[in-house]
């Protein structure tokens, strides 16, 4: 029986700006076609020529070697040329503008840009501005779509399925890019998903996103079948987003201890870095449960189907 | 020279006028008012199926100068006033340097002597350079003109500064305008606090920010039996606190901004920096009670809060723009679309929010057409449709999100003085 991600559609948007903007269909097309490149990324020559003669740039106003490396190798491993540009955060207002410096970049030919930034919503000014494709690599709080479908094709590889399954995110839902995307992207396919911060991290109205919400770790874990630790950045703005990281490990840290009364195959995901010992101890990060390294692999699979996808390249791989 | 305006539909509220009648302007006043008006004019001028009202007042005009003139100055923003339909603005003090002392005002009417298009009256800063701390001289800026205060841009967050502020401005009969908003509730915030901010991943400003400075300024009024004026309110809790001042007696008037009537939170979805203002736009619900209070009267007046930045200021991050839209070349259009064709004012409610009450609060002899004074009317043709574009605005700025917008109702016609100042 095919699904309806086996069934081919014709890709028609220039930009990856968040799962948001994506139908059901759309978000299955890219795992299913992240699938493909999986298989190249384990050949003995991992690179196909899917986009040759395209250039792709790393445009990050935020430093993340995680993320940056991630689409580098993604683009290389399809031919294309990659350039990075850092542009640091403090020099931007500044600076030129990011519609003259998104300009600009355009008129070196270039196909597509990958873009991380700190304000919400920066690729989407982005992407009106120039004919290239805009890929989002991470937005204030807004998005992080490459993260959330990584995620759920991790998740997919491991469980078989997404529709049905109980996820629960947990950490500063509040200030998480990862969070946002991975609700859109799981709640459109079909997945059950609850969302678990202490109440002065828990966004007004997210409830609206189609999630439960809870302040209660036992809560988010009982039933699950998956769940996405956030990384806890204690200082915002100069100001504690909870009292202490101790309490914080005691009261939403993911122990052995508390996976015990868990679903037994429960899937323990983190976007990274880990914070060891704040909010996963490292028993667990390292443990039997744990897909984070296969996050990492999978996320280049996942990139390659974005920026193959948004390229327009409809070419077959193999 | 003589005009006669003949057979207009004249609605003059505060003369409880609302009919077919002629008007006849001579010597820049209005000299006659009534059915078949017969005398010699210079030129007659045909109002079938036309408005003629006195021209607007808006009691809220950010005009930049002195200090944006890149933004726009008093020339500029006069014009556009008069596109709109506005014979009198009322420009806002947070210029830089602000206008807070005598020098400051003198120094804008000799520019308004000669580059105005309508008139301006000032608007002086309650307090120094707008800190809230020390209190302007007031006495000294009423005798220069000022018709209001404020330090409009933020609230007077010191009680004792503004209830001083409340006295001196009792006594020198002067209104004092207040811009509601808590700095500690809406620090980094850009839009309303809520389901969208949180989609958006933007930091939100609580509508309590607005409304608890309201209920703060309610009981200083209660308490100093002085009158106070609510700028822009943008939300459902604040018009339900002055319905319930008003009820019991408070001295307190109200504005709104035809952007909190005809935009909503959603608006900002796509990250366009023109739906970026202060307060910010909020719910349907909030929409629904702004309504209602325009038509039960808890809010008094529809003020533009014209706040013109350049597109290099608002081209950038959703964060890093500047909060603030133009609006005296859409007020009216917006007003009759949103309030008029919905049945909420009638005609002659609207010209009473964007006229003659502006200009009762402010104690202006402006907003009527009373026989003998100046001729400032204006000329609506109320089935008129047309497309707002980016190239007609005669402001400097163009930060509207109404650009491309299908809108109805438009000013064909405005004297100022009793000079026509604009005809399409
Ligand atoms: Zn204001
Ligand atoms: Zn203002």
């Amino acid at each position: 029986m095919k699904t309806s991600a086996e069934k081919k559609i014709i890709w028609t948007k220039k930009d990856l700006l968040g799962l948001e903007y994506l139908s059901r269909e759309e978000i299955e097309f890219i795992l299913y076609t992240a699938e493909g490149f999986k298989e190249v990324t384990t050949r003995q020559i991992k690179k196909v020529p899917a986009l040759r003669g395209k250039t792709v740039v790393n445009l990050f106003y935020e430093p993340s070697t995680r993320t940056r490396t991630s689409f580098e190798l993604a683009a290389k491993r399809l031919s294309a040329d990659v350039i990075n540009i850092g542009i640091e955060s403090s020099s931007v207002r500044k600076g030129e503008t990011l519609i003259d410096t998104g300009k600009n970049i355009e008129a070196l030919k270039i196909d597509i840009i990958v873009v991380r930034h700190s304000a919400s919503g920066a690729p989407n000014i982005l992407a009106r501005s120039v004919g290239s494709s805009v890929v989002n690599a991470g937005d204030g709080w807004h998005e992080h779509p490459t993260q959330a479908l990584l995620d759920m094709f991790t998740l997919k590889s491991k469980l078989g399925r997404l529709e049905g399954l109980n996820v629960s995110i947990i950490g500063d839902i509040a200030h998480s890019r990862v969070a946002r995307s991975n609700i859109w992207g799981l709640t459109k396919l079909g997945a059950n998903v609850t969302v678990c911060a202490p109440p002065m991290l828990i966004p007004d109205g997210v409830e609206k996103m189609g999630v439960k919400v809870t302040s209660d770790i036992d809560i988010a874990l009982k039933d699950a079948d998956a769940i996405n630790v956030l990384r806890m950045q204690f200082e915002r703005d100069g100001a504690l987003a909870f009292p202490s990281k101790l309490e914080y490990f005691k009261q939403y840290g993911v122990t052995s201890e508390r996976l015990k009364d868990c679903k037994k195959n429960i899937v323990v995901m983190h976007p990274g870095p880990i914070n060891r010992g704040i909010e996963m101890s490292s028993e667990v990060a390292d443990g039997a449960n744990s897909v984070i390294l296969e996050q990492v692999t999978n996320g280049i699979a996942v990139r390659m189907a974005v920026l193959y996808l948004v390229s327009g390249a409809r070419r077959d791989v193999s | 020279m003589k005009y006669l305006i003949k057979n207009g539909r004249v609605i003059d509220p505060a003369n409880k006028i609302d009919g077919i009648m002629d008007v006849l302007i001579s010597d820049g006043k209005i000299a006659e008012i009534g059915k078949e008006v017969t005398g010699k004019a210079d030129e007659i001028i045909d109002a079938t199926n036309l408005i003629v009202a006195p021209g607007f007042v808006d009691m809220h005009t950010h005009l930049r100068e002195p200090g944006r003139e890149d933004e726009e100055t008093i020339q500029s923003g006069t014009a556009a006033a008069v596109k709109g339909g506005y014979t009198s603005i009322c420009c806002m003090p947070n210029t830089e340097p602000a206008i807070d002392n005598i020098e400051a005002i003198k120094a804008i009417k000799e520019i308004i002597k000669k580059d105005a298009a309508c008139n301006v009256f000032i608007i002086g800063a309650i307090t120094k350079a707008r800190l809230g701390k020390a209190l302007t001289d007031l006495a000294a800026m009423k005798k220069e003109g000022v018709v209001g205060i404020s330090d409009d841009g933020s609230s007077v967050a010191d009680k004792k500064v503004l209830e001083e502020a409340l006295k001196e401005a009792k006594k020198e009969n002067v209104l004092l305008i207040e811009h509601c908003e808590d700095a500690t509730l809406s620090a980094g915030g850009v839009i309303n606090k809520g389901f969208v901010s949180t989609k958006m991943g933007l930091r939100g400003i609580p509508a309590q920010s607005e409304y608890e400075v309201v209920r703060r300024d309610i009981e200083l009024a209660r308490k100093t039996v002085a009158p106070i004026h609510i700028a822009h309110v943008s939300c459902k809790e604040s018009v339900e606190l002055i319905r319930k001042a008003k009820r019991d007696g408070v001295a307190i008037s109200a504005e709104t901004a035809p952007h909190y009537f005809a935009l909503t939170e959603e608006c900002s979805s796509t990250y366009d920096t023109n739906t970026k203002m202060n307060p910010p736009l909020r719910t349907k619900e909030d929409v629904r009670a702004i309504k209602d209070g325009l038509k039960d009267g808890t809010i008094d007046a529809i003020a533009t809060d014209h706040a013109p930045h350049t597109d290099a200021e608002k081209d950038v991050e959703f964060d890093f723009a500047p909060f603030g839209i133009i609006g005296l070349e859409t007020a009216l259009s917006l007003a009759a679309m949103e309030l008029v064709d919905t049945k909420i004012l009638s005609w002659s409610d609207l010209i009473g929010k964007m006229a003659s009450n502006p200009a009762r609060l402010l104690g202006l002899d402006k907003g009527n057409l009373k026989k003998g004074s100046p001729a400032d009317l204006v000329m609506i043709d109320p089935a008129k449709e047309y497309v707002y574009t980016k190239s007609s605005i005669v402001s400097r700025s163009k930060n509207s999100p109404f650009i491309g917008w299908k809108l109805k109702a438009k000013v064909t016609c405005v004297f100022v003085g009793g000079n026509k100042a604009c005809l399409s």
